[in-house]
C-alpha cells in the first residue's frame, strides 16, 4: 500500500507556500498562476457544465427509451423512419452550441498565442482590464530560452543577459529523481519527479517570453498552472508568453515522448520578486550556478509597498 | 453481368463443395473463410496488445518502477539501476507496441477485414467479394506485416533494450538513427508497408465490390448502412494509407541512405513527418469507428423492431465525417508551435465533426424511439456504445480547443479520451458486432447469459479504467510516463483495478466463446426475427459455401 502512504505523507506535509504542483486525488485542473490558466480554467469549467448537460441528455434518451420503449411496455412497434423537422433541428442545435463555445474559444487561443503589445498596455488607462499588466508593461520583456538536452535535461539560456565572459547566461537544470535506489528522498520542498538542481528562475510580475528548442529530439516544455506548453523542436524556435503574479515555485513535467528518461526531466520554475531575481543574475553571471540556485531557494515575498505600488 | 459467368463455372450442383483444409484456409478465396481467418488473427493480436496494456496498468498501479524492472531482470539485467534503466526503455516499447498492435492488429482486421469481409457481399446479394484472389492477398500480408512487427519488437531498438520505444506515431528524430539508431524501427517501417499494402489492396476490392456488384434493384441508396461505412471506410484508407506510405518511406531513406527529410542539420524539418503522419492518422481514427457506427445502427434497428431512422442523414453523416475527417489533422499538434490562425482553423473544423457525430446518436435514438425493444445481447452492446462514445465524443469537443488543449495536450486527458472512443467505443461496437452475427458466421449459439456477463463487466471495467484518467490529466499527469509524483498515485491505482475488472470479463468472453463451440447448439436462420431485415437472415446459419449464385432482387421496400 504504498501509494496511500504517499498520499498521507503528501497531506501531512502539506504544501510549501504559493507551490503549484499536482494534488492528490484531484479531480480538476491545477491552481492557476497566470491569467493565461485562469482563462483556461474558467472557459473549461463551462465547457464542463455543457458537456456534462448533453452526456446528461443523451443518457436521459437513453433511459426514457429504455424504460418507454422496451418490448413490454411497447408490445406494437411503430414505422415512422423520417420527421424532417426534428433532424433540421438536431443539426441545427449544435451548430448554434458550438459557435457559442467558438466564441470563447477563438478569444481565449488569440490571448495566449498573440504577444501582447507592451507599449499599448503601458499607455492603457483601463485599471480593471484582468488580461492586461499596465506595471508590468512599462518594463521591457523578460527573454528566456528552454532548450531540451538530449540526456533528458533542460539547458535555460537568458540571451538579453551576458555573464562576465560576454556570453548570454545559461545553466543546466537536472532532475534529482531518476526512479533509482539511489534517489535522494523526496520532501514537500523537493517533490518527488518535480523538482530539479537548478530551477528556471523569473521575477513575479514581468512579461516573460519564453522560447523553446531542442538539440536532438523532440521534447515539450510545460507548467500546468501557467497554463503553458510548447513542443521543444530541434531545428526550431518556438515562442510564447505569459506573466506570473505571485512569487512561488511552479512545477512541469515533459510533455512530449524523448526516450528513456522523458518521466524524469521536470521544470522548476522560481518566480521570485524582482530584488531577488537581480541577485540571482547577478550570481549566475558569475557562473557559480550552484551559489544562485541557493539564493532562490527561499522566496522573499513581495512586501506590502511594492504590491500597492503594483496595484496603482 | 460477369459475376453470372463466375457463378456459373462453379455449377448449380453442389453448393456446398468444400475445398481441402489446406486449400480452403491458406489458398482461401472465400469472403467467408477470409472474413473468419481475419477474426482469428485479430483474436490473437488481441490477446498480445491486451496483455501489453495489462504490463502498462501493472507498472503504473503504484509509484515507483517495479514490474517493468523484474522483466528486465528476468531477462537477464541486472538487478538495480541497470534493471531500471532498461526497464524505463522497455516501457516505452510496451506502449508503442500496445497502441501499433490494437490499431493495427486488431480493430482493423477484426471490423474491416473480419466483420467487413463476412457481411458486406452478404449485405448487398453479391456472390463474393470482386477480387477473391486479392483478398487472400490482403489476409496473407497482414499476417506478414504482423510478424514483420512482433520480429521488430525482439531485436535491438537502439535504446538499450530490443523494439521500438518512440510511441506509435513515430515521430522523428526520436525514429531517426539519432533516436533509435537499431534494425527494430526498420523492420517496423517494412511491417507498415506491408500492412499498408495490404489494406490498401482490400479497400480497393470493398470500393469495387460495393460499387459493381450490389444486388439488382439495390441502389445505393438503399444499400445497408454497414456496406456504407465500409465503402466510407475504404475510400479513407486509399486516400490516407500512401501518404503514411510516403512517410515512412522518408523515415527509412532518411535512417539508411543518407536523405535529411526530417533532419533539421540537413535542412529537413521534423515537423513535416508530424504533418504526414497526421494527415494519415486522423482519418485512421475514423477507419475504426465508422464500420463500428454501422454495425450498431443494425442492431439498434433490429432490436428496436423500426427500419433505421433518417436513412439518408445517417449515410450522409459518415460520408461528411469521412470528408471533414481529410482536414482537421493538426489538431493533433497544437504545440508544435504554429501560427494562432492555423490553430484557429483546425479548431472550427475539428469542431464541425460534432454535427454529424450529433446526427448519428441522435438518430439511433430515434430509431430506438417508438420501438419494441428486446435486450438482446448484442443491443446492450450497442446502446453501451452510444452512451461511452458520446462521453468519449464530448470530451473531444473539449480537446478541439485549441485554448484548452495548450492545458492537457499529452496528458492522461487525451488518453482517456481516444479509448472511450477506440478502446470503449470501437471495441464495443465490434463485440456488439460479434454478438449480432456469431450464430449467422458459426451456425451455433452462444450463451446469452454469459453475454450480458460479458458486457456488464467489460462496462464496469473500461470505466473505472478510463474515467479516472480524465481526472490524472487535468491535474497535469503526462502520458507516456514509467512513473509519476506521488499526487497522481490514486486514481492510478483505480484505473488499474479497472484493468482487473476487464481481464474477468475477458475470461467470460472466452468462456462464452469455449462454451458455445463445445455445445455446438443448432443456429437458426434468422434469430432476431422480424426486426432483422437485411440479406444476410435470408440465408441459412452459416450460409452456404457460395450464396447468391441466382442474385437477390431487391423490391423498393427492402435495402436498408
Amino acid at each position: 500500500m504504498r501509494y496511500l502512504t504517499a498520499i498521507f505523507t503528501a497531506l501531512l506535509a502539506g504544501a510549501p507556500a504559493f507551490a503549484s504542483q499536482p494534488t492528490p486525488g484531484a479531480f480538476g485542473m491545477q491552481e492557476p498562476a497566470t491569467r493565461i490558466m485562469e482563462r483556461i480554467v474558467g472557459f473549461h469549467d463551462g465547457l464542463m457544465i455543457a458537456i456534462t448537460l448533453i452526456t446528461v441528455f443523451v443518457t436521459a434518451l437513453l433511459l426514457i427509451v429504455i424504460v418507454r420503449f422496451n418490448r413490454r411496455a411497447n408490445p406494437e412497434a411503430k414505422k415512422f423512419s423520417h420527421n424532417s423537422l426534428i433532424e433540421i433541428v438536431w443539426t441545427a442545435l449544435p451548430v448554434l452550441i458550438l459557435v457559442g463555445i467558438a466564441a470563447p474559444s477563438f478569444s481565449n487561443l488569440f490571448y495566449q498565442e498573440n504577444e501582447p503589445d507592451l507599449a499599448v498596455i503601458a499607455q492603457s488607462g483601463d485599471l480593471d482590464d484582468p488580461d492586461i499588466f499596465i506595471e508590468a508593461a512599462k518594463q521591457d520583456w523578460i527573454v528566456v530560452k528552454a532548450e531540451g538536452m538530449g540526456n533528458w535535461a533542460w539547458t535555460y539560456h537568458y540571451p538579453n543577459d551576458m555573464d562576465i565572459d560576454g556570453y548570454p547566461v545559461s545553466f543546466v537544470s537536472n532532475g534529482i529523481h531518476f526512479g533509482l535506489p539511489t534517489d535522494p528522498s523526496a520532501t514537500p520542498e523537493k517533490p518527488r519527479y518535480l523538482a530539479t538542481d537548478n530551477p528556471m528562475v523569473i521575477p513575479a510580475n514581468r512579461y516573460i517570453r519564453y522560447q523553446t528548442t531542442s538539440d536532438r529530439v523532440i521534447h515539450a516544455w510545460t507548467v500546468p498552472s501557467f497554463g503553458v506548453k510548447l513542443d521543444a523542436v530541434p531545428g526550431r524556435l518556438n515562442e510564447g508568453w505569459f506573466l506570473v503574479e505571485k512569487p512561488g515555485v511552479y512545477y512541469g513535467q515533459c510533455s512530449e515522448l524523448c526516450g528513456k528518461n522523458h518521466a524524469f526531466m521536470p521544470i522548476e520554475v522560481r518566480v521570485v520578486p524582482q530584488a531577488q531575481y537581480d541577485r540571482w543574475l547577478e550570481i549566475m553571471k558569475t557562473g557559480d550556478v550552484e551559489a544562485a540556485s541557493a539564493a532562490v531557494q527561499e522566496i522573499a515575498s513581495i512586501d506590502g509597498a511594492t504590491r500597492l505600488a503594483m496595484a496603482e | 453481368m460477369p459475376m453470372d459467368e463466375i457463378t456459373a463455372d462453379h455449377g448449380h450442383d453442389a453448393h456446398d463443395h468444400k475445398p481441402g483444409f489446406f486449400t480452403r484456409w491458406f489458398l482461401s478465396t472465400n469472403h467467408k473463410d477470409i472474413g473468419t481467418l481475419y477474426l482469428i488473427f485479430a483474436l490473437v493480436a488481441g490477446i498480445i496488445g491486451y496483455t501489453l496494456s495489462g504490463l502498462i496498468r501493472l507498472e503504473l498501479a503504484q509509484p515507483g518502477i517495479g514490474p517493468m524492472m523484474h522483466i528486465m531482470e528476468f531477462f537477464g539485467a541486472t538487478p538495480g539501476p541497470e534493471a531500471i534503466e532498461k526497464a524505463k526503455s522497455f516501457y516505452n516499447v510496451v506502449i508503442t507496441y500496445h497502441g501499433l498492435i490494437m490499431i493495427f492488429f486488431m480493430v482493423m482486421p477484426a471490423l474491416i477485414g473480419g466483420f467487413g469481409n463476412w457481411f458486406v457481399p452478404l449485405m448487398i446479394g453479391a456472390p463474393d467479394m470482386a477480387f477473391p484472389r486479392m483478398n487472400n492477398i490482403s489476409f496473407w500480408l497482414t499476417v506478414f506485416g504482423f510478424g514483420l512487427a512482433v520480429t521488430s519488437m525482439l531485436v535491438p531498438g537502439g535504446n538499450g533494450v530490443n523494439g521500438f520505444g518512440g510511441g506509435w506515431v513515430l515521430y522523428p528524430p526520436l525514429s531517426s538513427s539519432a533516436g533509435h539508431s537499431g534494425p527494430s524501427m526498420d523492420l517496423l517501417i517494412l511491417s507498415i508497408h506491408t500492412i499498408g499494402i495490404a489494406s490498401i489492396l482490400g479497400a480497393i476490392n470493398f470500393i469495387v465490390t460495393i460499387l459493381n456488384m450490389r444486388a439488382p434493384g439495390m441502389t445505393m441508396h438503399k444499400m445497408p448502412l454497414f456496406a456504407w461505412s465500409l465503402l466510407i471506410t475504404a475510400t479513407l484508407l486509399l486516400l490516407s494509407l500512401p501518404v503514411l506510405a510516403g512517410a515512412v518511406t522518408m523515415l527509412l531513406t532518411d535512417r539508411n541512405f543518407g536523405s535529411q527529410f526530417f533532419d533539421p542539420s540537413g535542412g529537413g524539418d521534423p515537423v513535416m513527418f508530424q504533418h504526414l503522419f497526421w494527415f494519415f492518422g486522423h482519418p485512421e481514427v475514423y477507419i475504426m469507428i465508422l464500420p463500428a457506427f454501422g454495425i450498431v445502427s443494425h442492431i439498434v434497428s433490429t432490436f428496436s423492431k423500426k427500419p433505421i431512422f433518417g436513412y439518408l442523414g445517417m449515410a450522409y453523416a459518415m460520408v461528411s465525417i469521412g470528408v471533414i475527417g481529410f482536414i482537421v489533422w493538426a489538431h493533433h499538434m497544437y504545440t508544435v508551435g504554429m501560427p494562432s490562425d492555423m490553430k484557429a482553423y483546425f479548431v472550427a473544423a475539428t469542431m464541425v465533426i460534432a454535427v454529424p457525430t450529433g446526427i448519428k446518436i441522435f438518430s439511433w435514438i430515434a430509431t430506438m424511439w417508438g420501438g419494441s425493444i428486446t435486450f438482446e445481447v448484442p443491443m446492450v452492446w450497442a446502446i453501451g456504445f452510444i452512451f461511452l462514445f458520446t462521453v468519449g465524443g464530448v470530451t473531444g469537443v473539449v480537446l478541439a480547443n485549441a485554448g484548452i488543449d495548450h492545458a492537457v495536450h499529452d496528458t492522461y486527458y487525451v488518453v482517456a479520451h481516444f479509448h472511450y472512443v477506440l478502446s470503449l467505443g470501437a471495441v464495443f461496437g465490434l463485440f456488439a458486432g460479434w454478438y449480432y452475427w456469431f450464430e449467422k458466421m458459426f451456425g451455433i449459439k452462444y450463451n446469452k447469459m454469459l453475454g450480458h456477463v460479458h458486457f456488464w463487466v467489460m462496462f464496469i471495467g473500461s470505466n473505472l479504467v478510463f474515467f479516472p484518467q480524465h481526472f490524472l490529466g487535468l491535474n497535469g499527469m503526462p502520458r507516456r510516463y514509467i512513473d509519476y509524483a506521488d499526487a497522481f498515485s490514486l486514481w492510478n491505482y483505480v484505473s488499474s483495478i479497472g484493468y482487473a475488472v476487464t481481464l474477468v470479463g475477458t475470461l467470460v468472453f472466452f468462456v462464452g466463446l469455449v462454451e458455445a463451440l463445445l455445445r455446438r447448439r443448432k443456429g437458426e436462420a434468422n434469430p432476431w426475427g422480424e426486426g432483422a431485415t437485411t440479406l444476410e437472415w435470408t440465408l441459412p446459419s452459416p450460409p452456404p459455401f457460395h450464396q447468391f449464385n441466382e442474385l437477390p432482387v431487391v423490391d423498393t421496400e427492402g435495402g436498408h
